[in-house]
C-alpha cells in the first residue's frame, strides 16, 4: 500500500509539470497585457505608454516565454509560486487566504449531494417504474440540466429578494452557505442519484442478491447490506472526481453569491491578466484532482477485497 | 404425507415477445427423504419451477396452481412467513457458484449470516457454526478460510461455501439447481458425492435439477422429465431409465449413452409459440394425426398418445 502511494505521488508530480507547461503555455498565448490591464484599473484613465514598459521592465513580462517557463518551474521547484502582480501579496498566501470559504462551500455542497442522492437513488432503483422513480428521475434531470448560474439567479430571486429568508450574498455563517450550497450541490445531486440508481440496477440482477434472499434475507438488508456496498465502488469514483470539479466550478457560484474564496478572486485576477495567479490557482486545482483520485483508489482498496495494492496474488 | 406436492403449477411471464409459459400445468411430489430429479433440455423451465417454490421469480412472473410444503399452500403464505420458510425449511443451492457469492462480503461471514438469519444466536456462537459447517462440507483450514472472500476460492470450493450455507439450518427440502454444471468433471464427482452423504446425513429431501442423466442416475429415487415448460414423463429412476416410455425420453437417453455421438434430433421450441398438440410431435419420429392435434394427457406416468408403458 505504502508503495502504492508513494508511485501515485511520483507520478503526481508528473502531471503537475505537465499542468504548470500547459498552464503557462495557454496563458501567454491569450491575448490581453497585465500591465495595461493592471495599471488601467488602478488608475480611471489609460496608462501612458513608459508607465506600461517599466511594468513590463520591472516584472519580467520582456522577457521570452521560454525564460519565463524556467524561471517560472525553477520558482515552483523551491515551493515558491510567486507574487501577484495584481496585489504584491505572495500568490500561495492569497490562496490560502480564500481556500479555506471554497472547502467549506464545496464540502457542503458534497455532504448535500450525498445525504440526498445515494438515499433516494436507491430507493428509485429498487422501486424501479413506480411513480416514485419517475419523480426522482424527472428531478435528476432537471439537476442535470440546470445550469449553476441560473439556479444561482432563481435562488436569490426567490429565497432572498422576495421571501427574504436568506441573506443573497457574503459569508460568515450557516445560512450564508444555504443558498450557494444548493445551487453549487443540485447537479452533483442529480449525477449521484442517476449514478446510484443504475449502479444499484445492476448489482440487483446479480446471482449473489438470489442467494441473500433464497437464504430468508430481510429484504432491507439485502438492499442495505449486500447490495449497497456493491454499488459504492462507481459511486465513490464519482464522487472523487466532481469533488475537485467542485472546487474549480465553484468559480461560476462564487461569482454570483459574492463568496471570498479562490473562484471569485480567480475571476477577478483573469481579468487582470494576473499570470503568476492564475497559473499558480490553476496548478493547485490540479493537485487537488490529483489528490482526489488517489484518495478514491485508496478507498477502492476498503471497499473491495479483490483490490489490494502491491500484494502479488 | 409428502413434504413438497405440486399440483397444476403455471408460471408465465409477459414478455415484448409475446407471453413465455414456462411452467405448464407442473404436477409433481417429493416425499420426506426422498431425492427426486427434474431432468430436460436447458430452457424447458426447470429452473423456473424451483424458483417458483421458492417464491423468489421476477416481478414480471404470473404464477397459479398450488404448492403445498409440509400441507401448507406456499403461494398464499404472507411474504413475511414465506420469507422465515427460505433457508429454513428450504435452501437453495444454484451453478456457477462463484457469482453466487457476495465478492466484498467474507466467505464465513456469509455463511454465519444464514445462520444467525433464522437462529436469535451471539455472533461468536453463528461463527463458531459457520467453521463447524465449513468442515462438514469438506473446506480445508476453516479457521483461515472464513475470512476469506470469494475471489479466493475455486468453483468446486464456492460451490461447498453454497452447500454449507443452504444446510446451516438444516433444511427439510434442498433444491439445487444444476449445482455441478460449471465445474470440472473430477470436481463433479466429488460434489455429488458430498452432496450424497448430506443429505442422507441430515435426512434432507433433494430436489435436482439438471441435464446430466449421469449425475441424476446416481443421486436420485425418482425423475421428473421437462419438455417445452410441461412434464412429460415420471415415475421411479430404475422404471425410467430402463424402459423410457415417451419417445423424447428415449432419445435423451440414447443421446446420453454416448455409444455413438447423438444428439435429439431439432431443437426445443421457443416457449411463446408453442406447437399444437403434442409438444414434442415436432421432433418425434412416431407421430401421427392425432399428435399434432390433441395434446396427450398424462397415463401411467407417460404424456404420449402412441407409447403406452409396457
Amino acid at each position: 500500500m505504502v508503495k502504492f502511494i508513494a508511485g501515485r505521488l511520483a507520478l503526481a508530480v508528473l502531471i503537475m509539470l505537465g499542468s504548470a507547461i500547459l498552464s503557462f503555455s495557454i496563458l501567454t498565448l491569450a491575448p490581453g497585457n497585465a500591465a495595461e490591464a493592471i495599471l488601467s484599473a488602478e488608475r480611471a484613465d489609460d496608462p501612458q505608454l513608459a508607465e506600461v514598459e517599466s511594468f513590463m521592465e520591472r516584472h519580467g513580462l520582456n522577457n521570452s516565454r521560454l525564460i519565463r517557463l524556467s524561471q517560472w518551474l525553477h520558482m515552483l521547484s523551491k515551493g515558491n509560486f510567486g507574487i501577484s502582480l495584481r496585489t504584491g501579496e505572495p500568490v500561495a498566501e492569497e490562496f490560502r487566504a480564500r481556500f479555506p470559504a471554497t472547502f467549506e462551500l464545496a464540502a457542503s455542497s458534497m455532504a448535500l449531494a450525498i445525504i440526498i442522492a445515494l438515499p433516494f437513488g436507491v430507493i428509485s432503483a429498487v422501486k424501479q417504474n413506480s411513480i416514485l422513480d419517475n419523480v426522482i428521475r424527472f428531478v435528476a434531470l432537471w439537476g442535470v440540466s440546470m445550469p449553476n448560474f441560473w439556479l444561482g439567479l432563481l435562488l436569490i430571486l426567490c429565497f432572498g429578494v422576495i421571501l427574504g429568508w436568506f441573506p443573497t450574498y457574503g459569508s460568515g455563517s450557516i445560512v450564508h452557505l444555504i443558498l450557494p450550497t444548493i445551487t453549487l450541490g443540485t447537479s452533483m445531486t442529480a449525477i449521484l442519484m442517476r449514478l446510484q440508481r443504475a449502479s444499484m440496477l445492476e448489482v440487483l440482477n446479480e446471482n449473489y442478491i438470489r442467494t441473500a434472499r433464497a437464504k430468508g434475507l430481510h429484504e432491507v438488508l439485502v438492499i442495505g447490506k449486500h447490495a449497497f456496498k456493491n454499488t459504492l465502488i462507481p459511486v465513490v469514483t464519482i464522487i472523487g472526481m466532481q469533488f475537485a470539479h467542485l472546487l474549480s466550478g465553484v468559480v461560476i457560484v462564487e461569482q454570483v453569491f459574492a463568496w471570498p474564496g479562490i473562484g471569485h478572486f480567480l475571476v477577478d485576477s483573469i481579468n487582470a491578466r494576473d499570470y503568476p495567479v492564475i497559473q499558480g490557482f490553476v496548478l493547485i486545482i490540479a493537485f487537488f484532482f490529483v489528490l482526489s483520485n488517489l484518495i478514491v483508489d485508496i478507498l477502492y482498496a476498503f471497499l473491495d477485497p479483490r483490490i489490494r495494492y502491491g500484494r502479488t496474488q | 404425507m409428502s413434504l413438497l406436492d405440486i399440483v397444476n403449477l403455471n408460471i408465465s411471464f409477459a414478455t415484448r415477445a409475446g407471453v413465455v409459459q414456462a411452467s405448464d400445468e407442473v404436477s409433481f411430489k417429493i416425499r420426506k427423504g426422498e431425492a427426486l430429479c427434474l431432468i430436460g433440455e436447458s430452457g424447458c423451465g426447470k429452473s423456473i419451477v424451483a424458483l417458483g417454490i421458492m417464491r423468489l421469480l421476477p416481478g414480471n412472473a404470473r404464477i397459479s396452481g398450488k404448492i403445498f410444503f409440509n400441507g401448507r399452500d406456499l403461494l398464499s403464505l404472507h411474504k413475511k412467513a414465506m420469507r422465515k420458510m427460505r433457508g429454513r425449511d428450504i435452501a437453495m443451492i444454484f451453478e456457477q457458484p462463484a457469482g453466487c457469492l457476495n465478492p466484498v462480503l467474507s466467505v464465513g461471514n456469509q455463511i454465519a449470516e444464514a445462520v444467525k438469519i433464522h437462529e436469535n444466536c451471539s455472533g461468536k456462537i453463528s461463527r463458531q457454526r459457520a467453521v463447524d459447517l465449513m468442515a462438514l462440507v469438506g473446506i480445508p483450514c476453516p479457521c483461515k478460510r472464513y475470512s476469506q472472500y470469494p475471489y479466493e476460492f475455486s468453483g468446486g470450493m464456492a460451490q461447498r461455501v453454497m452447500i454449507a450455507m443452504a444446510l446451516a439450518s438444516h433444511p427439510s427440502l434442498l433444491i439445487a439447481d444444476e449445482p455441478t454444471t460449471s465445474l470440472d468433471v473430477t470436481i463433479q464427482a466429488q460434489i455429488i458425492e458430498l452432496l450424497k452423504n448430506l443429505v442422507s446425513q441430515f435426512n434432507t429431501s433433494l430436489l435436482l435439477i439438471t441435464h446430466d442423466l449421469g449425475v441424476a442416475a446416481q443421486m436420485c429415487d425418482s425423475v421428473v422429465v421437462m419438455y417445452a415448460g410441461g412434464i412429460i414423463e415420471k415415475g421411479r429412476m430404475s422404471d425410467v431409465f430402463k424402459n423410457p416410455g415417451h419417445p423424447y425420453t428415449q432419445a435423451l437417453l440414447k443421446a446420453a449413452s454416448g455409444k455413438e455421438p447423438a444428439s435429439v434430433k431439432g431443437s426445443v421450441p421457443e416457449l411463446t409459440r408453442l406447437p399444437d398438440g403434442c409438444r414434442f410431435h415436432p421432433r418425434c419420429e412416431l407421430s401421427q394425426d392425432i399428435c399434432r392435434k390433441i395434446m396427450p394427457q398424462m397415463k401411467k406416468g407417460v404424456k404420449c398418445h402412441i407409447q403406452k408403458k409396457t
